[in-house]
């Protein structure tokens, strides 16, 4: 490649895409096993643990995050901040509501 | 890559010396193509940080509801096909790896592979819409619709739904509570439709860029559309990846 294409700019390899793809689907077998085992309360929380591994893995490699420029980490970082504040907040008004009331 | 694109002919000026010599794809405004390719790189990424806050508002409205309905949820819930949840997630894992596969061809200027790669996401975008399509025709068949013609009776009698009634043993739900199994349902068919057409979308353009690509292009270095494009099918990749958890998953005791 020339200086056109810029020095900053990492090509991910077919290695890394296979390792992320195989984690990936392991962690879907794995989701879904838990699925069957009966732990009550823990789990949506194994659920959901499980699903924002796979998401971080997704966004990390595939999406090329760990590669791009702090701008776009930052504002990527800002917004899923943003995001769960929201999230949080609007349940925790919700869930409070009717406290005691039930 | 030798100064094969200069734009000035090569015989004017020694190749690497003229002050505009650039790759075509360059435009005026920016300083290099790093500069072009960051920017249009934030860009896409402050569109998916809108889409995330669009779906996101979907999920806290399915985590309320689910939380003051958690019963007709649950049973809601048990009517969805584990099997065909599981397929469709590989399915949609493989057609992102495939997809990611195609940026690596086009940065590494392979035209075939590139048009392989493309070719694999297009059958993988259209599996998944085929299984969504077999789960959304079963829903229709029992009524499971939300509408006029919704149908209470899996809920109000579950023993009259067996094949569902053999793997979860619930209980009759009272009229109150089942009746609120059909805004799981809405919710259900709001938000894997909303991903859905986010995947028809996709899919459409895949078309478009395999068409592109077979025709050469994004192989001369200039890979941005090609990038932006797996940005997006990776976000629906991630969208999937909670519906399946929340939708499927948690509420299966």
């Amino acid at each position: 490649m020339s200086e056109q294409n810029g020095h900053a700019h990492t090509i991910v390899g077919p290695g890394v895409y296979v390792a992320i793809l195989f984690a990936l689907l392991a962690g879907t077998v794995l989701t879904v096993w838990a699925s069957f085992v009966d732990l009550g309360f823990w789990n949506p929380i194994i659920a959901l643990a499980i699903a924002t591994t796979k998401a971080t893995l997704v966004l990390l490699y595939f999406m090329h995050v760990k590669y791009s420029t702090k701008l776009t980490k930052l504002a990527i970082a800002g917004g899923v901040f943003l995001f769960l504040t929201l999230v949080s907040m609007t349940l925790a008004d919700y869930i409070s509501r009717a406290w005691g009331s039930w | 890559m030798p100064n094969n694109q200069a734009i000035v002919p090569a015989a004017s000026e020694p190749a690497g010396a003229g002050h505009n010599e650039h790759p075509s794809y360059l435009l005026h405004h920016f300083q290099s193509v790093e500069q072009q390719a960051d920017t249009s790189n934030f860009a896409m990424w402050l569109f998916l940080l809108t889409e995330m806050m669009f779906f996101g508002g979907l999920f806290t409205a399915y985590l309320i509801y689910r939380n003051w309905y958690y019963l007709a949820f649950v049973a809601g819930s048990h009517q969805l096909n584990v099997v065909w949840g599981t397929l469709n997630t590989v399915v949609l894992i493989c057609s992102s790896f495939t997809m990611a596969m195609g940026v690596w061809c086009a940065e590494t200027r392979r035209r075939s592979g590139l048009v392989l790669c493309l070719i694999l996401t297009f059958i993988l975008g259209l599996g998944f819409l085929g299984i969504k399509t077999i789960e959304y025709s079963e829903k229709i068949e029992k009524h499971h619709v939300p509408g006029f013609h919704y149908n209470l009776s899996s809920f109000l009698d579950p023993a009259s739904d067996p094949e569902i009634f053999k793997e979860y043993h619930d209980k009759p739900l009272p009229l109150d509570i089942a009746r609120h199994t059909e805004l799981y349902f809405s919710l259900y068919f709001l938000m894997t439709g909303m991903h859905a057409l986010h995947m028809i979308i996709g899919i459409g353009i895949l078309g478009f860029m395999i068409f592109r690509a077979r025709a050469g292009a994004y192989i001369s270095g200039h890979v941005t559309f090609v990038e932006n494009f797996g940005l997006y099918w990776h976000f629906i990749d991630i969208v999937w990846i909670y519906l399946f958890a929340l939708l499927y998953l948690i509420s299966r005791h």
